[in-house]
């Protein structure tokens, strides 16, 4: 009671009403200051970071991708151009549940599981807002079912770029190579800003080789975006450089007819213009459609094409490397000539096979076999080339001796890199003591010179060596490093000039006329190709033994295996009088020189005669 | 009294001439002035944050002009009326709230909103003003500092609709009632005792509140708001984005309607409860500071009206709607800046948006009324 009369006392009231607001005012001031504390925080102390934060947030940098260079042959023919291809991307960022997501896209079109797993790489290592992509190459159905479905599928996008088009995949597929997706070793080893927005790189081959000036140069725009990644206006545009395009030595219609000459059989031919060096023709076959591997190769496919017996994947032409057997005898006869050890009189008795000084062994001649004894009683040196004597190339071998050999062999290219300009080279086998005590720390036995001295034993060469010996032989001893690029751009490539092999020209001739007996002598080995030749060539045949035969027993083709067969090789150029090509066939297994000098013709006629038609 | 017979010739002389019909209806102008500073700023501000919408802006007039028509009105009745009419606002309310759990209809997961024909309507923003009202009440006819038992009485009366609406959910609406019914006590003049006790009482039970009382988006929130790059895209997008915007704003801001953030999309709620960022991005730290000095000008207007209010119901009333009106700036710009929570709360008279418009005008026409009854009771 006391209480409610208690009149309220209103100067007490007003006192602690006064005392509380002048507290209250305090608390309000002192959180209004950490207010402003923190307004100035973001605001005047951070406003670097958030002002870059919003920047970025707003203006992307677009890198514009090159258009890579063309490939074209000599003519003009288009061996390798950019096609446009839809791509279903990604921007992972924007997806609202990925499996969601994938699993949607999978009942539009058809994606496999491999292609997700490496999507899901990709995603991995994506730079935030990137589009990321899951299936290549869409087709016009495909692409039509997203744009229908985009709507409810937020973070998916088909993106239109160029790719890389081989439209005569299998016949150039070795000489030009191929490109391929950036994998993860080759992205670490670019440098990232040229190849953002390009996601292809040269893999191999002239591809490869080039890659520098077949990519170009990238551009970027920077643009202006919206918080849900829509373009709103250009601010910045540095337009890319596009690659150079290339034009080869390659002629199309030769590399055609030369890939349809081995059809079917495993071999390569390498054509040379021995004015120039300048590669005509490049064919290794089996091939494979070099488009498989622009945007990673399925793995069936591609264990097909690695499981095959047949290597299609395997470039001969540069990779191979076989015993050149009797087509290096030429220029072991040049070799014997500049070093006084034959002249075109000296002979040789031939009796089918040839013993050593103070040893039992006897090496045969190939002949042995066919006619149970020598080409003639004594060989001369025009005959031993015609009819590849073998006698008369041990007896020159003997007394060479394999260092000099080597050095002879090795001034036409052979055991080295012929510095062509493509990728994966290999340099085969040029033996000498030398190299035999460093390989094989052995010392050199005098049976393996005369192996040597018909191409036999440890020599090794590709078919490009060899190719570019018989260049070097239809020169006269001018040396062209073998080219495949005729002009970069604007600019003329020009192979780099060796050092000649020097000579007296009677001595070429008499090397000349030995080869020119090949074919268009009466007993030359090539002879069956000489039928109606309107030209002369100058050529060498020759087999690499693939099984080595014991000392009495003989070879004989029906019996053995075919994969164990010889190979088959075939030196050329024509026409004599002023050689326009050099060829080099060779046939693995093919039995003997037979299954490579037919080519050889087909490649010469359509280069020398075939352009009429 | 002495005090304000002193002061009354220094403010009278300099505003005579407008004063007599501002006086007649009850119009304090300084408040008024304020006021019509404030929401033109806002409306300049949501013009740019509604993406040059000047239909928003239109919108946003139309919900001015019936808040400055509720302000009028409110300040029309007398604070003896209003004290009269308090308890029956607040059972309407409670009413209101007992009905939207029974009838509501939600959104989002929470039920917060009561369909009049076709008119959605909130009742819980009845309750912003109903609770600080009773409050002023129930305590004005006391003899203060009050007891202890009334302050109990006190708490039941502000327990009953923050319970109602805590259970919605609604976190955010039903704190800011609870403090606009604490801070009507705390100018009571509550003991020291009271406010210590309670104040350890809170901190002790945040561990209990957090285990079993918040609801998870409530946490994640809470979350949030301590590492935003945790969750870039998600929750923390929001203010990864307001603290870009305001930060890249800088002294003097990226001009109007040229905020890069807000203008492209990237600040989400850009014209509701996030539009300082945009006000942050655009006018800068000087904008803010603006805008700051703005209300701090309301708020000491509205302090001085307490302290010269002439009951004791209008002196409670004038402290916790002014402390209130600090409260929503406080946390709206503070959860922007990503230094509180996000919590529903818009920027008072700036944000887009009718309700809150119309409760704050409401408060500010009490305010009015309070300070028309000082006046006419000293001539």
């Amino acid at each position: 009671m006391a209480s409610r009369i208690a009149l309220k006392d209103a100067q007490r009231e007003q006192n602690i009403y006064g005392a509380r607001t002048l507290l209250a005012m305090l608390v309000v001031f002192s959180l209004l200051l950490v207010l402003v504390a923190r307004y100035y925080t973001l605001q005047i102390r951070d406003y670097e970071t958030y002002s870059t934060a919003s920047e970025r947030n707003r203006v992307q940098l677009q890198p514009l991708p090159p258009k890579r260079g063309l490939i074209f042959d000599r003519n003009g023919v288009l061996l390798a151009d950019n096609r446009p291809s839809y791509t279903l991307a990604l921007i992972i960022e924007r997806v609202e549940e990925l499996d969601a997501t994938l699993a949607s896209l999978r009942e539009l079109v058809v994606i496999e599981a491999s292609e997700v797993e490496k999507f899901r790489e990709r995603a991995a290592r994506r730079r935030p807002y990137e589009h990321v992509p899951l299936r290549f190459r869409l087709n016009d159905k495909e692409q039509a079912r997203i744009a229908v479905n985009r709507h409810r599928l937020p973070g998916v996008v088909v993106d239109a770029q160029l790719q890389r088009h081989y439209p005569h995949g299998a016949t150039f597929a070795h000489a030009l190579g191929y490109v391929g997706r950036i994998n993860e070793q080759e992205a670490q080893e670019i440098d990232g800003a040229d190849y953002r927005g390009t996601f292809h790189i040269g893999k191999i081959g002239i591809e490869k080789r080039y890659e520098s000036v077949l990519h170009g140069e990238v551009g970027y725009q920077t643009v202006e975006t919206d918080a849900h990644g829509r373009v709103l206006r250009v601010l910045e545009r540095f337009d890319p450089q596009p690659g150079e395009d290339l034009v080869l030595h390659l002629d199309y219609e030769l590399q055609r007819t030369a890939h349809n000459a081995l059809a079917g059989r495993r071999g390569a031919v390498v054509a040379i213009d021995p004015l120039t060096g300048g590669v005509l023709a490049m064919v290794s076959t089996p091939s494979f459609d070099s488009n498989l591997f622009v945007n990673g190769i399925s793995n069936r496919d591609y264990s097909a094409l690695r499981d095959s017996l047949d290597v299609p994947l395997f470039n001969r032409t540069v990779q191979g490397q076989y015993p050149p057997g009797s087509t290096v005898k030429p220029m072991m006869a040049l070799a014997g000539l500049t070093e006084g050890l034959i002249d075109e009189e000296f002979t040789v008795p031939d009796p089918g096979w040839y013993r050593l000084p103070g040893d039992r062994r006897r090496y045969r001649d190939w002949i042995l076999r066919i006619r149970g004894t020598g080409h003639a009683p004594h060989v001369n040196l025009n005959m031993a080339i015609a009819e590849s004597c073998d006698v008369y190339f041990y007896d020159l071998a003997r007394r060479m001796t394999i260092d000099t050999m080597h050095d002879y062999l090795a001034r036409f290219g052979l055991g080295g890199p012929s510095g062509i300009d493509t990728t994966a080279e290999r340099r085969g086998v040029l033996p000498s003591t030398a190299w035999k005590r460093s390989a094989l720390g052995q010392p050199w036995y005098p049976g393996e010179t005369l192996s040597a001295g018909i191409g036999q034993g440890y020599m090794l060469t590709t078919p490009l060596q060899l190719a570019v010996a018989t260049s070097v032989l239809a020169t006269r001893g001018e040396f062209h490093e073998p080219l495949l690029v005729q002009w970069l751009g604007q600019e003329r490539q020009s192979g780099a000039l060796r050092d000649a092999v020097v000579a007296d020209s009677g001595h070429w001739d008499a090397v000349i006329e030995g080869m020119r007996a090949v074919v268009h002598g009466k007993r030359g080995t090539a002879r069956a190709i000489s039928r109606n030749m309107t030209y002369e060539m100058a050529s060498k045949t020759g087999t690499a033994q693939v099984i080595g035969i014991a000392q009495d027993a003989v070879y004989d083709e029906d019996a053995i295996d075919e994969r164990h067969r010889n190979h088959g090789l075939f030196i050329a150029f024509a026409p004599i009088e002023a050689p326009t090509i050099a060829v080099a066939v060779i046939v693995e297994n093919g039995g003997g020189s037979s299954a490579a000098y037919p080519i050889a013709r087909t490649v010469i006629d359509n280069w020398l005669l075939g352009r009429a038609g | 009294m002495a005090e304000y017979v002193r002061q009354m010739p220094e403010t009278v002389g300099s505003l005579t001439g407008s004063r007599s019909s501002a006086t007649r209806f009850n119009i304090d102008l300084p408040l008024l002035f304020l006021l019509l500073l404030l929401t033109a700023y806002g409306m300049f501000v949501l013009y740019s944050a509604s993406g040059k919408d000047g239909t928003a802006v239109l919108r946003q007039g139309r919900f001015f002009i019936v808040g400055y028509l509720v302000m009028f009105a409110a300040a029309q009745v007398g604070p003896m009326r209003w004290s009269r009419w308090s308890p029956w606002a607040y059972l309407f309310g409670v009413a209101l709230l007992v009905a939207v759990a029974l009838f509501g209809v939600g959104a989002k997961g929470a039920q917060r909103w009561l369909n009049l024909g076709g008119f959605r309507f909130q009742p819980s923003e009845v309750m912003k003003l109903a609770v600080p009202m009773t409050i002023a009440w129930y305590l004005g006819q006391r003899i203060l500092p009050p007891r202890p038992r009334y302050i109990v009485a006190c708490l039941l009366l502000i327990a009953i609709p923050c319970g109602l609406i805590l259970r919605q959910p609604d976190l955010g609406t039903s704190l800011l009632i609870a403090a606009s019914g604490l801070f009507g006590v705390f100018m009571a003049g509550i003991g020291w005792r009271f406010i210590v006790g309670s104040l350890m009482v809170t901190v002790a039970s945040a561990w209990p509140a957090w285990m079993f009382l918040l609801e998870d988006y409530q946490k994640q929130r809470i979350l949030t708001m301590f590492s935003p790059e945790s969750d870039k895209l998600g929750a923390g997008w929001n203010i990864i984005q307001s603290k870009t915007a305001i930060g890249s704003g800088g002294w003097s801001g990226k001009g109007w309607t040229d905020g890069t953030q807000s203008q492209l999309d990237f600040l989400p709620e850009s014209h509701t409860d996030f539009i300082i960022a945009v006000l942050a991005e655009e006018f800068g730290l000087r904008g803010v500071l603006v805008l700051l000095a703005i209300y701090v000008l309301i708020l000491l207007r509205a302090f001085l009206i307490g302290l010269h209010a002439k009951s004791s119901y209008g002196r409670i009333l004038s402290g916790s709607i002014a402390l209130t009106f600090f409260v929503y700036i406080f946390v709206n710009m503070g959860m922007v800046a990503g230094l509180l929570p996000v919590v529903g709360v818009p920027l008072p008279l700036v944000s887009a948006g009718g309700t809150s418009v119309v409760t704050l005008m409401a408060g500010f026409g009490l305010l009015m009324a309070v300070s028309a009854e000082k006046r006419v009771v000293d001539q």
